[in-house]
């Protein structure tokens, strides 16, 4: 096995792992402060903060030799008997001028920057930078430049690493980032008449260790540091990017992507990042609402006789098909199959609605943005496999609805965009009982005898597995809001089980029942399981 | 500190002395004590009828206020810093980008309740533009909770009512005023005025 030395530890390294010394030294735990390196970018080696001592031990004698002059680790491979020093006095006063030389010209508006708590020129100025100022520093107000839609530019505080500009290089292929003028008067600019308007644009806005480059939906809506955050999955298309939302009081701020190599890598889409914006729209369904027949309207039920009086009227109202929206997760779907067969068992369970719009999008940067708007599709057909000998989609349940086939049925919807039209539901105003589980009012939910409020993607718990058939589990970031049940708490509790829903029971039992899906047994890592490659394993 | 700490020297109270023992003597050393107080200056003062002076308006923690600037427009950049300081959480901001070509954000909402603080001053600390300040005003009072809850308008308006008789604090001190006030400076008191 290859072996690094770092600060004097011995980190052994894959015989074909191909890693700079940032790489290893995090291995080892030190961490190599750097600004223009990312992972996910082409190396250009210009902000010089990763500067460290390196050398060569030579294996037969174990003799050292060291280079004399600093090299910057995030351009140096880590090899066979490469040595990495990064606590001399050398390495120190380097990275202290590297941040001298950053502030002499920076703004210091921390005050009213919207990076300052997670900004690296703060955080490596309070670990590597000196106390004392050799130069006045003036704090002055950031000149502003507007980049794009959804980006702003504060040009002062840019410290021209150019993350963003390979960024839309190398990851979106849209280059429309820029360096312009040079030396100390560098800026980035975008050219006139064409703006940074792509749909990976706000990937930027993370990529910037500083804070110059702003998001303008989370532009001055909340300090960092009062965000708190829940690793989560995006809902907005069959992709299941690994996200982080970020969120206080229950309301929630901004998504941010959570790094997933089998995934989405560093990345996600602009739809995605700014798709959270219904969970707070005031129209959203917000109580359970059954239809009086005397005056067409919908009284407010409350939730405790909810679960008794739907199951009476289900229980009552003859040949029963059930819709199993891709948008709920697959211990949702489960239990409401459950529930469903426990009502009439020869209910006819159909995977819900698929919303697409156009086609697959692929980026240079291996990003794919997915048409399939919704998250769950492979995890529902699994979970309605267990129940049905074949898979039976929308388009079927409503060709049967109008043809008369059913005398009651149950629609589970939750998506966050208007789904269905007057004449697609037209036939279910012929049914006898129609329940509706939705987050807006539609044109078939007024049609409904029960209008159940939804849980929005934030506020569910569960699994959902994505177009590569990789599961991710992940838990509720806020809670719903007042008079909205999520739907797994209403399925668990007509399912007759004690206490708070839980997912993980409901998964365990999944895997249990199932050989295709017992992966989800375990505890699952936080990027996932391949549920095909284990499949694979187990036969 | 466990009681068994060495660093922790145990005394013992000494026993009664004969003057001690004859109680007399003592007495009449309170009761010149008590007789020394009817005698001299008063510190307490019949309040509401009354007002008390107050000392040195830098350090008194009284009801906030939300100072102008040159131009008259709140000087609160909203940073929140006041906010994350509180240790009573009463601070509640809402921020956005301002309308004035020199500024870049403002609040656009501010409240404070003024039931819930505890007038402990770290709002006044953590400020960076000195915008956020406590006066002398001590007696506050409503008739509602909603009532105490003081908004932008209200905090700027306590700021119009003060400005003259309590300038700006980080004015009062570029001008060297702080020896105008009680205290000389440097003296403990001077010392926890909050600038620097
Ligand atoms: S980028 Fe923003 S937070 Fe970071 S040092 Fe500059 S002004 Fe402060
Ligand atoms: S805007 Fe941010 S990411 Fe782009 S070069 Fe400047 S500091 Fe780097
Ligand atoms: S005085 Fe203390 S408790 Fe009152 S608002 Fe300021 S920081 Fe909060
Ligand atoms: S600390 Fe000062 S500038 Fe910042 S929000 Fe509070 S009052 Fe405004
Ligand atoms: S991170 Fe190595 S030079 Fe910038």
């Amino acid at each position: 096995m290859p072996t690094v030395i770092v600060d004097g530890k011995d980190i052994e390294i894959g015989a074909h792992e191909r890693l700079n010394c940032i790489e290893v030294a995090r291995r080892a735990g030190v961490e190599i402060p750097h600004y223009c390196w990312h992972p996910g970018l082409s190396v250009v080696a210009s902000c010089r903060m990763c500067l460290i001592e390196t050398g060569t031990r030579d294996a037969a004698t174990g003799k050292i030799t060291m280079m004399p002059k600093l090299v910057p680790g995030c351009q140096t491979p880590a090899k066979d008997g490469t040595v990495i020093v990064t606590d001399t006095a050398l390495v120190k006063d380097s990275r202290a001028r590297v941040e001298e030389a950053l502030l002499i010209d920076h703004p210091i508006d921390c005050s009213i920057c919207d990076k300052a708590g997670e900004c690296l020129l703060q955080d490596y100025h309070f670990e590597h930078g000196q106390a004392e100022r050799r130069t006045d520093l003036n704090p002055f107000h950031s000149r502003r430049r507007d980049v794009g839609p959804t980006v702003t530019l504060f040009v002062d505080r840019c410290i021209m690493c150019t993350r963003c500009v390979r960024f839309t290089r190398e990851v979106s292929g849209t280059s429309e980032l820029m360096v312009i003028n040079r030396g100390s008067k560098e800026e980035i600019a975008v050219f006139p008449g064409f703006p940074l308007d792509n749909k990976l644009s706000g990937n930027v806005v993370d990529l910037c260790p500083v804070g110059a480059l702003g998001d303008k939906d989370f532009l001055y809506q909340q300090r960092v540091w009062f965000l708190k955050r829940e690793s989560n999955v995006c809902g907005g298309c069959s992709a299941g990017c690994s996200i982080v939302t970020e969120h206080n009081q229950d309301t929630v701020y901004r998504l941010k992507p959570r790094e997933n190599p089998h995934v989405n890598k560093w990345w996600m889409c602009d739809d995605g990042r700014y798709g959270w914006h219904h969970l707070h729209d005031p129209a959203r369904l917000l109580s359970a609402g059954r239809l009086v027949s005397s005056n067409d309207d919908h009284e407010t039920v409350e939730w405790s006789d909810v679960t008794t009086r739907l199951r009476q009227d289900l229980s009552g109202a003859g040949r029963l098909a059930v819709a199993v929206s891709p948008m709920l997760t697959l211990e949702e779907a489960w239990m409401l199959c459950a529930v469903a067969r426990s009502i009439d068992q020869q209910a006819a369970l159909f995977v819900g609605h698929v919303p697409v719009s156009g086609s697959d999008e692929s980026f240079p940067g291996g990003f794919t943005i997915r048409a399939e708007k919704c998250p769950n599709r492979i995890g529902v057909e699994a979970v309605v496999a267990l129940f049905e000998p074949e898979i039976r989609g929308w388009n079927e349940l409503v060709r049967a609805v109008g043809a008369g086939e059913y005398d009651a049925a149950w629609i589970t919807a939750g998506y966050p965009h208007a789904w269905i039209d007057d004449t697609t539901a037209a036939p279910f105003g012929k049914l006898r009982l129609l329940v509706v589980q939705d987050l807006f009012e539609s044109p078939l939910s007024k049609l409904a005898t029960w209008r159940l409020p939804a849980a929005g993607f934030a506020e569910r718990a569960g699994t959902w597995v994505n177009v590569a058939h990789r599961a991710q589990v992940f838990a509720a970031a806020v809670r719903a809001p007042a008079g909205v049940w999520p739907e797994g708490r209403l399925y668990w509790n007509m399912l007759g089980r004690r206490g708070l829903y839980d997912p993980a029971a409901v998964r365990r039992q999944i895997a249990e029942s199932s050989a295709a899906l017992a992966a989800l047994g375990g505890d699952l890592p936080a990027v996932g399981v391949d549920l095909r490659v284990d499949q694979l394993a187990s036969s | 500190m466990k009681p068994t700490d060495p660093a922790i020297t145990w005394l013992e109270e000494k026993p009664l002395g004969l003057t001690e023992r004859l109680y007399l003597p003592l007495f009449f050393q309170g009761l010149s004590t008590t007789a020394r107080h009817m005698v001299s200056r008063k510190v307490t003062v019949n309040y509401p009828e009354v007002r008390p002076t107050i000392g040195n308006p830098l350090i008194y923690r009284g009801v906030h206020r939300l100072n102008r600037d040159d131009a008259g427009r709140v000087k609160c950049v909203a940073c929140f810093l006041c906010a994350t300081a509180c240790p009573a959480h009463c601070i509640d901001i809402v921020a956005t980008e301002s309308p004035w070509p020199d500024r870049e954000k403002y609040p656009e909402s501010f409240t404070i309740d003024e039931l819930r603080c505890i007038f402990c001053g770290m709002c006044e600390e953590a400020c960076p533009v000195d915008a956020i300040e406590l006066t002398s005003l001590l007696d506050l009072t409503g008739k509602s909770r909603e009532e105490m809850i003081f908004d932008k308008e209200k905090l700027l308006s306590v700021y119009d009512m003060t400005k003259d008789a309590e300038p700006m604090k980080s004015k009062t001190l570029a001008a060297g005023g702080m020896a105008t006030f009680g205290p000389a400076p440097g003296s403990p008191a001077a010392g926890a005025g909050g600038h620097h």
